[in-house]
């Protein structure tokens, strides 16, 4: 997470800073650009006129890592891939969030029992926050997935956590 | 041209090395020694009645449990308008088009513990991906190539994934590779 979390005590001025930044987080999420199948095209529709993932703020295609804070694995993992993915995931800031778009993404999809090039799921390489299953997903389904992260990111507060027994 | 024709001038060429051609079908195939390979391309290539100038594509066929790999090179001769193989000046782009001068495919049998092919790339530029491509998948060694490397998987990949025995790999670089339950438990979490 990001520079501002885990520092504050819990209380009421916490609560509306909180308020504040998750609105506009969750109202400014800047993809990054970066599509590897099939997927990539119906998030390509989706980010277009017809469907218009600019209503939800999430429309600022961002060319490089550095600028985005969502990565929207669109498509295919092969092996090849893999190490790559992880460098972009790297080089995004804090904090960032990760969509795991279509069959392949989530689990390796129609090439689990017989891709040998293909990752069995992202989430084996990348922390993924929100899984938007289809083979492709129809644009609905990305924008479905992007609110759902949205709701995810409006959770979010900058207090400390509690303290957790840990038993591993 | 037909395939039948091309098969007879090269068996006329080359007595030995041409052994059988099977010209029948929607796919006329001539089978070429693997040794003699290079010199029929070139003769294939630069003699003016087939001027095969164009290499199409290039398979790998694992015979498996046969103990033979094929490597099928798909030739095309691409006519000019007027019927030269090569003219110039170019025609324009709104002359006639290109024939079709006729097609053949060479099949080179090769033996599966060793498969071992001279390179053509220096007869068809072409051949260059295409044979890294068949050593990428199949393992066919293609003796003076420029750049003998993989083309699809990774450097550090082992074997060769199309051939019929291959074996998946457990895992590739730290990450689980196997289709099993038991890869659940290294899923990341934040």
């Amino acid at each position: 997470m990001g520079w501002l979390h885990n520092r504050f005590e819990e209380n009421l001025a916490i609560t509306s800073v909180n308020w504040a930044l998750n609105w506009a987080r969750s109202s400014s999420i800047w993809p990054m650009t970066f599509g590897l199948a099939c997927c990539a095209i119906e998030m390509m529709a989706a980010g277009a006129s017809r469907f218009d993932l600019d209503r939800f703020g999430a429309g600022a295609f961002r060319a490089t890592p550095r600028q985005s804070d969502l990565m929207v694995v669109a498509g295919t993992v092969t092996f090849k891939m893999a190490s790559r993915i992880r460098r972009l995931y790297n080089q995004m800031p804090d904090p960032k969030y990760v969509l795991a778009m279509g069959a392949c993404t989530i689990g390796g999809g129609p090439y689990f029992k017989y891709g040998y090039h293909v990752v069995k799921g992202v989430d084996l390489i990348v922390p993924v926050d929100v899984y938007i299953p289809g083979c492709p997903p129809r644009p609905e389904a990305l924008l479905e997935g992007l609110m759902r992260l949205q709701d995810k990111m409006k959770r979010e507060t900058i207090a400390k956590k509690p303290a957790t027994d840990s038993h591993d | 041209m037909t395939a039948q024709e091309v098969a007879d001038i090269l068996k006329q060429r080359f007595p030995v090395a041409v052994a059988d051609a099977a010209v029948e079908g929607p796919h006329p195939c001539v089978a070429v020694t693997p040794e003699a390979w290079h010199e029929v391309a070139v003769f294939l290539r630069d003699d003016p009645r087939l001027a095969m100038n164009m290499l199409r594509c290039i398979s790998g066929v694992d015979r498996h449990p046969e103990p033979q790999i094929d490597v099928v090179y798909e030739l095309i001769a691409m006519r000019a308008p007027g019927g030269a193989a090569r003219q110039e000046p170019r025609p324009p782009a709104s002359a006639e088009l290109w024939q079709n001068g006729g097609t053949i495919a060479i099949r080179v049998r090769l033996p599966r513990d060793n498969p071992r092919v001279r390179s053509v790339a220096d007869v068809w530029p072409a051949a260059d991906w295409l044979e890294r491509e068949t050593f990428d998948l199949l393992g066919v060694t293609f003796d003076g190539h420029p750049d003998p490397r993989r083309i699809l998987c990774p450097d550090d990949w082992i074997g060769h994934p199309l051939r019929k025995d291959y074996e998946f790999p457990k895992e590739y670089q730290g990450i689980p590779a196997a289709a099993a339950p038991e890869s659940d438990s290294s899923r990341v979490t934040k």
